[in-house]
């Protein structure tokens, strides 16, 4: 294998669940465990941790574990580390982890995201929440005006499509009603039972156009992904997963501010970092905290065009698993749980390595697309079975 | 609304923005280079880095740009539905606020709607909301 490119070695994921009793740091674990057996490594041969986005104490659950703690707790000799919340969304600590071992400055990394926010908001004695009277930063520009949750801020570009391209809420259904089917045939996901459109049509509203079945749900998991360097393949018994391409962006950071989503120019960056194509992509991974972050993702990597997104995904024939573009086929966090952008990289490499057992796409996929993000930060990793 | 808002912390780089509204008056920081409008605001110019920057007043209206109409009650006591907006500033180009439009039933506000600045005060702090121009 070229030393100059980044693997993905072995993967590994916890327990899935809402309200869970055994410590995040546990979690954490598990997930090591799994993704370290899968490599055929042992953790003495980690020498760098990479996450997202660090311990956090002002938000209880959101992330609970931070890469010193993991380096600490589970005796890593780290060569090289991080956990920044200031990169281009989740998958970044995955951008900053192939960096890391393409200049050498690491073999192995345990990268890892973990999230406890089902089990902080169940247990707020545990996990006391901070209450704040006033607030400032970023913040400031739009919680005095009871734009508190992300569900306002996605749902105001969410809108534009609506009026500016005609999106349709039967259009949009589609993301939720794909992952929900998906979510069944996987084991992991939170939710295994199918939406069907009556009930997705039928939802309350949560800041219009979304309704209850566009937005995830509070999730306790950990989710590891190893990233290896070519040099160091051979120590690994699975098959290397390569990071053909990789893009990050930021718009004006903050929901509030930026112009228009970051997944757009993140896209655009992405193909001209490879000579793959859209059409080479057997599987599209697409961040759906929201499920309108899917399809602005579908537009923003080219597989249609902008404002196009709605009539591409509409009937969902085409994006379902045995469509021309299978999309989150683990169920994405409307199904899956909130695993919060670690997901859909994980799913990638387990279609490409043709693990996904009942949810195992047709054919021999080669190519997959993952992506996190998307509003104000947006990070895309195209990923290959040489 | 019936729980009362968060508000911002003021310092010394947002307090003109936040207490503004005192005399009716909206205010942006601006470049005195290139005229460029910054916000939020920065002592530093976005597009000539010109560190000669300062508050200037602007008409007060707008258009919507988008919106969203919020249903879920987040904070216990929110009274709901509101209409969160982002609007686009008259005379201030690439900037937003996000906002409410209040004055109007929910369901009357639409992209392109040209709206007006109200403040609704918060003890020293002035909230630029927005209603409708008829």
């Amino acid at each position: 294998m070229p030393a100059n490119e980044a693997y993905i070695t072995g993967v590994g994921q916890s327990e899935v669940g809402v309200k869970l009793t055994r410590l995040p740091l546990l979690l954490t674990l598990d997930a090591v465990r799994e993704a370290l057996s899968e490599a055929g490594l042992t953790i003495g041969q980690i020498d760098g941790v990479s996450t997202y986005p660090g311990r956090m104490a002002m938000m209880p659950g959101f992330s609970p574990v931070g890469a010193d703690e993991l380096i600490d707790a589970l005796g890593i000799r780290a060569t090289w580390h991080a956990g920044a919340m200031e990169t281009s969304s989740q998958l970044g600590a995955v951008v900053a982890a192939a960096m890391a071992v393409r200049i050498g400055q690491a073999r192995h990394v345990i990268c890892f995201r973990t999230v406890y926010e089902a089990a902080a908001l169940a247990r707020p004695t545990e996990y006391p929440p901070l209450r704040r009277e006033t607030v400032d930063g970023y913040s400031q520009w739009f919680a005095p005006f009871n734009a508190i949750s992300a569900a306002n801020w996605t749902a105001q570009y969410a809108m534009r499509h609506v009026k500016r391209f005609g999106l349709t809420r039967e259009q949009l259904a589609q993301i939720a009603l794909t992952d929900r089917a998906n979510a069944v045939l996987n084991p992991r996901a939170l939710v295994r039972k199918p939406l069907t459109m009556d009930e997705y049509l039928s939802a309350r509203m949560i800041s219009t156009p979304l309704c209850l079945y566009d937005c995830d749900r509070f999730t306790d998991a950990s989710t590891v992904l190893i990233v290896s360097a070519g040099g160091a393949i051979g120590e690994v018994s699975c098959t290397p997963i390569r990071i053909a391409a990789m893009a990050g962006t930021v718009e004006r950071h903050s929901w509030d501010q930026a112009e228009w989503m970051a997944c757009y120019p993140t896209g655009t960056d992405l193909w001209k970092r490879t000579d793959y194509k859209p059409t080479d992509v057997d599987t599209a991974q697409l961040y759906d905290g929201f499920s309108f972050q899917a399809l602005a993702w579908l537009e923003a990597l080219g597989f249609c065009g902008v404002g196009e997104g709605g009539q591409f995904i509409e009937g969902g024939k085409r994006i379902a698993l045995n469509g021309e573009l299978p999309l989150n086929t683990f169920g994405g966090q409307i199904g899956a749980g909130r695993l919060h952008g670690f997901g859909f990289a994980h799913e990638a490499v387990v279609q490409l390595r043709g693990r996904g057992g009942a949810r195992q796409i047709p054919g021999d996929p080669r190519v997959a697309v993952c992506a996190s993000g998307g509003g104000p930060l947006a990070t895309a990793l195209l990923l290959a079975r040489d | 609304m019936g729980a009362p808002r968060v508000l911002p912390r003021l310092d010394a780089e947002n307090r003109f923005f936040w207490t503004g509204g005192a005399d009716g008056k909206l205010r942006l920081m601006r470049c005195q280079e290139c005229a460029t409008f910054i916000h939020p605001p920065r002592p530093v110019c976005r597009k000539c880095l010109s560190e000669k920057v300062a508050p200037a007043e602007v008409a007060g209206t707008g258009t919507v740009d988008t919106f969203t109409i919020n249903y879920q009650e987040w904070r216990p006591g929110l009274d709901v539905p509101y209409v969160i907006a982002r609007v686009a500033i008259d005379g201030a180009p690439g900037v937003y606020l996000t906002t409410n439009i209040v004055g109007c039933p929910v369901e009357a506000v639409q992209i392109g709607d040209a709206v007006q600045v109200k403040f609704e005060r918060q003890g020293e702090i002035y909230l630029p909301l927005f209603e409708k121009i008829d």
